[in-house]
């Protein structure tokens, strides 16, 4: 089981490397082919009518003019075992794991990021617990009770769901659940720790509009795999035994039905900690999806780094944390130790 | 000041001039709202002290280093915590682009032929921790913002540009970082006496720049700085400045408010909300969950077609002039011939354009070129006049006959593509000029590197073609000067990053502008702009179409509330909250 995880680990530290190289390419080595000289990138970083001595200084102090190699070597180096920046007359040491400082506002990415994360980690963790619940058992009742009125109109909002994007729905919510009829309190984030309530009262309408567009998946999702289980001979051998429905449905059905559930959810929730993006925009929550996405417009090169590396972490971990429950839900996948 | 300029013409919208006339700041009475009402007088008046004051906005200052910024909005704001030597009169309308004095006894006195210039500070100011501020710190702030090697990049460089100054790097410069500093001497800790290069009449308005606000050295952080600045003002920052989060400031009790004549400071504590989306925050400003957009680029599309029809807003809604001229340059080195771009000039159809640009709550025709409010200023100049502003056709035709192009002639004209505004422009102007014959292709470049790489690049523009471009100015300081010479000076014709985009380089405007630098009285300066606006319609340079305006809308429990011409927004330092909380 060690060998397992130490083996998926190195898999994933594999493919970190992988993305970060991916990454410089497409932000370093791209808009060099595209013509755009070390100037021109400087450009984004200063003021509005930049003089060439002040590109010329940008160029210097971001490195801009040095080969992508070596801007790759540096960036790996900080990243290992630091680097120290300069500032005016003061000099910054940047810990590794050090993802540099912000091109546009000068602020260390890192500790930027870890500051946004708990938004989005209360996005994400609110929003997966209402979709799965949420989804799993409108899938469970639809199944069992296949081609009802409950059954139709259920799948009908679910295809409603997933075709509807968060500027949309969200957009609507705000509109009239927070704007029109106070519902809800105006959006702006509380962290958990100062106080629980605000921070449950904000939370829940962004929470309700992500968990809608996942939910309408996963109820999907459970109704078809429940309609394919019932109709397997051990549910029938299940039932001529005499087993209560429930047992039925809940111990036999569900279960079988619910490893493809996990392994979505965990591809879910790595890419919601990347930050949802449009969830995080709309509501005004400062979350990690919210500085990527402000980073990638102003062409902000170590956050965008920083945000894609960080968001690759989430999707391996999870993705390791799924291997790991699947012999939990899914006895026939165990590995023998 | 390009900041005014560039701030918002590069985002594209408007931000907001008044538009003129009317004046003085009502001290007393009723005016809790009207149309329009706080371009020209203070609504809401109060002295009434207390309240937490909410901004909040989609974008991000570009720094909150008062050395280090140039979007309007940002210096609006800064003064809450930053005191510069002058600073623009708190008053609505052209009123308000009158000097006055802020950490400054009086006025600057210059010398005969304007190259130097002194100005005096008040005694016992102090920082927020008590420290005294002296002259050398405001000597010391100016160089770490114009010679500190690229340091701080997101300001002006006026200093740079108008100091008798050789480099240096503030920085790079050891033990003492003023060394070789010598075009500014404090001869005590009160006096400042600026060498200028040339003679420079309008100097005073530079020293309204927040790059005069003092920083000690030993503060001085670089970069960082912005994190946590230290207040010379009525506030100072409660923790620290969180790029794309917010910011919160409270009240700095070491201010002194009798040494203190812009600023009220009414609020208890002002709190600043970021990367809030910009229909978030219209929908906040009306529903009194917010109480000023800081961006001050007026409502967004959306909110704006709500509003414009919406009967009961309307006293709630001010639609000041924005402080930017949107125009189209005419390349000369591409459509050489005087007499072709005059027929450009003629075909155009003003009216069309104007439509294009938002009608009547979008802005004013312009047929001249400086702003309205500024001195000298004559919109009523017409020089290609036509019945309704359609475009004179006949007159196109005889002026394209004369440059040997009867049949017309075909040309591009580039237009930046993240503004819809521009882009109707553009495709008005193409309609209206394919009337005689001259086929327009329109080109779009991207915003951010409009003048930088386009159709601000010489040589771009040769190898394209390019004989148009969409553009919007605004004024740098509140004069002809200070608005139009970046534009139409030939000394200003870049390589890149060139804003006189249309490469006018015409002697007769060089030379009055020149004379205007030494021109002591304002009234002749203003006669001499009023000329080279003529010249520069003459000369077929600039086809302008609109002065813009912006939709703002009112709280109403916002206090003390005008639209303040030099900030292109509601005069931030004067507004207060009618509520307790």
């Amino acid at each position: 089981m060690l060998t397992y995880i130490l083996r998926r680990l190195g898999a994933g530290l594999l493919l970190l490397a992988v993305v970060t190289m991916v990454t410089f390419w497409i932000f370093y080595v791209l808009p060099r082919w595209a013509g755009v000289t070390p100037q021109g990138m400087a450009a984004m970083y200063v003021g509005r009518a930049p003089t060439p001595e002040a590109l010329a200084a940008t160029v210097d102090r971001l490195g801009l003019d040095q080969p992508v190699a070596v801007q790759f070597v540096e960036f790996v180096r900080g990243l290992l075992f630091g680097q120290e920046f300069t500032f005016g007359r003061e000099t910054v040491e940047c810990a590794a794991p050090c993802l540099g400082y912000s091109f546009i506002t000068n602020s260390p990415v890192l500790p930027q990021i870890l500051d946004r994360l708990p938004v989005t980690m209360s996005l994400a963790a609110g929003a997966a617990v209402i979709w799965v619940i949420g989804g799993v058992t409108v899938g469970v009742v639809s199944a069992v009770k296949k081609g009802s009125v409950f059954d139709r109109i259920a799948m009908s909002t679910a295809l409603v769901g997933v075709s509807m994007p968060i500027y949309f729905t969200g957009l609507l919510a705000l509109a009239f659940l927070v704007h029109q009829w106070g519902l809800f309190p105006v959006s702006r984030y509380v962290p958990l720790t100062e106080d629980p309530v605000s921070w449950f009262q904000v939370m829940l309408l962004p929470w309700i509009t992500l968990a809608f567009l996942h939910a309408a998946q996963y109820a999907r999702q459970t109704r078809a795999g429940m309609l394919e289980t019932l109709n397997e001979d051990y549910i029938r051998t299940a039932r001529a035994k005499g087993l209560s429905e429930r047992k039925v449905i809940f111990k036999h059905a569900l279960r079988p039905t619910l490893t493809p559930i996990v392994t979505i959810l965990g591809l879910d929730i790595g890419l919601v900690m990347g930050g949802a993006i449009l969830t995080e925009k709309v509501f005004s929550l400062n979350g990690v999806g919210a500085y990527a996405i402000d980073a990638i417009i102003s062409n902000d090169l170590p956050v965008v780094i920083g945000v894609t590396l960080l968001g690759a972490v989430f999707v391996v971990l999870c993705n390791l944390v799924v291997d790991l429950l699947y012999p939990i839900v899914d006895p026939r996948v165990r590995i023998n130790a | 000041m390009r900041k005014r300029t560039l701030g918002f013409v590069a985002v594209g919208a408007a931000a907001s001039l008044f538009l003129s006339a009317c004046g003085a700041a009502t001290e007393s009475g009723d005016n809790e709202g009207g149309f329009d009402l706080g371009s020209t007088e203070v609504v809401n008046p109060s002295e009434e002290q207390g309240g937490t004051l909410r901004y909040a906005m989609a974008a991000d200052f570009d720094s909150t280093d008062p050395g280090d910024t140039y979007y309007a909005f940002s210096w609006n704001f800064s003064r809450y915590f930053a005191r510069t030597l002058l600073d623009f009169s708190p008053e609505p309308g052209e009123a308000g682009n009158e000097l006055v004095t802020d950490l400054a006894v009086d006025l600057p006195e210059p010398n005969d032929d304007f190259t130097e210039w002194t100005i005096e500070i008040q005694d016992g100011l102090t920082y927020e921790d008590g420290t005294e501020i002296v002259a050398e710190h405001i000597k010391y702030a100016i160089a770490r913002s114009n010679f500190g090697g690229g340091t701080l990049s997101h300001g002006p460089d006026f200093f740079a540009q108008f100091l008798d100054q050789d480099d240096i790097d503030v920085y790079e410069n050891g033990a003492d970082p003023l060394e070789g500093f010598d075009s500014i001497e404090t001869p005590d800790d009160h006096t400042l006496l600026f060498h200028l290069e040339d003679s420079f009449s309008e100097f005073p308005y530079i020293l309204t720049q927040l790059q005069t606000a003092p920083v000690p050295p030993e503060a001085d952080r670089g970069e960082l700085y912005s994190e946590n600045v230290l207040s010379s003002g009525p506030y100072k920052f409660d923790g620290s400045y969180e790029p794309g989060v917010g910011l919160n400031l409270e009240r700095n009790e070491e201010w002194d408010p009798e040494t203190d004549p812009i600023r009220p400071a009414l609020p208890d504590r002002i709190e600043v909300e970021l990367g809030v989306s910009k229909d978030e925050v219209d929908e906040r400003l009306t529903n009194g969950e917010l109480d000023v957009d800081l961006e001050s680029n007026g409502v967004g599309t959306s909110m704006y077609g709500r509003l414009v029809d919406d009967e009961s807003v309307q006293d709630n809604l001010d639609n000041p002039i924005a402080g930017s001229l949107r125009y189209v340059n005419i390349h000369a080195p591409i459509i050489d011939d005087l007499a072709c771009r005059q027929a450009i000039m003629y075909a155009a159809d003003r009216e069309s354009m104007h439509r294009a640009w938002g009608g009547d709550m979008g802005g004013d025709i312009a047929t001249s070129l400086l702003l309205p409010d500024l001195a000298g200023a004559d919109t009523d100049l017409d020089l290609y006049p036509s019945e309704d502003g359609t475009g004179d056709l006949e007159a196109a035709e005889a002026k394209l006959e004369d440059c040997g192009e009867e049949d017309g002639f075909s040309t591009t004209i580039a237009v930046r593509d993240t503004s819809e505004r521009d882009i109707d422009t553009a495709e008005a102007l193409q309609e209206s000029l394919a009337r005689v014959g001259i086929e327009v292709d329109i080109e779009q470049y991207p915003a951010a590197q409009f003048f930088g790489q386009y159709a601000g690049s010489q040589d771009f523009v040769r190898d394209n073609e390019i004989g148009l471009s969409v553009s919007g100015w605004g004024a740098d300081w509140p004069t002809g000067y200070g608005f139009a010479s970046a534009i139409t000076h030939g000394e200003n014709i870049q390589e890149t990053g060139n804003y006189n985009t249309a490469e006018l380089d015409d002697p007769e405007i060089n030379e009055l502008w020149d004379q205007s630098l030494t021109t002591e009285d304002p009234d002749e300066r203003a006669d001499l702009y009023g000329q080279i606006e003529k010249l520069v319609m003459e000369n077929a340079a600039i086809l302008p179409a609109v002065f813009d305006r912006s939709l703002f809308y009112r709280p109403d429990d916002l206090t003390n509330v005008y639209f303040h011409p030099a900030f292109m927004g509601y005069d931030f330092m004067a507004l207060g909250v009618d509520r307790d909380q």
